[in-house]
């Protein structure tokens, strides 16, 4: 009978192995380039060689909007040293993403994924995902959510050693 | 005899396959977190009305001496 729950058991697996077919974007991995999006709010900076960090967010996302402010903070401190911060939101509605970025006034480039290409390749598992890019693109740090001074914290100790890593070579 | 056991282990595999292989579908709808604008409404707040759950209180209370057990707030765009 162990041999009947054997194969049983190995064909569970087996579906929910294609079940988790969809995965999301993980550490080490290359960004999408963000120039083959199509954009609302603009064009993407120039991210070769910069540290940077992508956030998806969302108008209707209570996080997110919490998340703003700190974020302001850290393009204040860490922009002259090479951070480059991309807001990247998920809004369908036009104008809730307008109005939106109206009353926050962020200092930092906020682009919508009009046509949700960008998070459909990325696949975050939460909102707000924020992803830290090391200076070769590839993403080198994950957070999901975001939890006030405890998430700013991290992200700083983690946008320190970024910026202190060396230029890649070309 | 001995065919029997392999066959029923055969079945089951298939059985399973069979069951749990819709889930594989593509046409699947899942709700992915950056779809949940509309499940993040004001409007699916089970306690958007005060009055209607002033009442609904009073109900459970009454008919079943049970309170309290709404804690939960927010609304169902699962953020953080």
């Amino acid at each position: 009978m162990s041999s009947h729950l054997k194969i049983f058991a190995g064909s569970l697996l087996l579906c929910l192995g294609l079940t988790g077919g969809c995965t999301e974007l993980k550490v080490g991995e290359e960004f999408p380039p963000l120039d083959a999006i199509t954009w609302e709010g603009g064009a993407p900076p120039v991210l070769a060689g910069k540290v940077t960090l992508v956030d998806f967010w969302a108008s209707w996302c209570a996080p997110c909007k919490a998340s703003f402010p700190a974020y302001a903070q850290l393009h204040a401190d860490y922009r002259a040293r090479g951070l480059v911060i991309v807001a990247v939101s998920v809004d369908e509605n036009r104008a809730k993403f307008a109005a939106f970025v109206q009353q926050q006034a962020p200092p930092f480039t906020t682009l919508r994924d009009q046509n949700h290409q960008l998070v459909s390749l990325v696949k975050v598992p939460a909102m707000p995902t924020c992803y830290l890019l090391g200076r070769d693109g590839r993403v080198r740090f994950v957070h999901q959510g975001f939890h006030g001074a405890e998430t700013e914290q991290h992200l700083r100790q983690e946008i320190d050693a970024l910026l202190a890593e060396p230029l890649p070579s070309t | 005899m001995k065919k029997t056991p392999f066959l029923f282990a055969l079945l089951l595999a298939a059985l399973g396959l069979t069951v749990l292989g819709g889930c594989t579908s593509a046409q699947l709808t899942r709700v992915q977190p950056w779809e949940r604008a509309s499940l993040a409404d004001y409007t699916m707040r089970p306690d958007r009305d005060p009055l209607a759950t002033t009442m609904a209180e009073h109900a459970f209370f009454s008919r079943e001496s049970a309170s309290g057990g709404r804690g939960i707030g927010g609304s169902g765009c699962g953020c953080n």
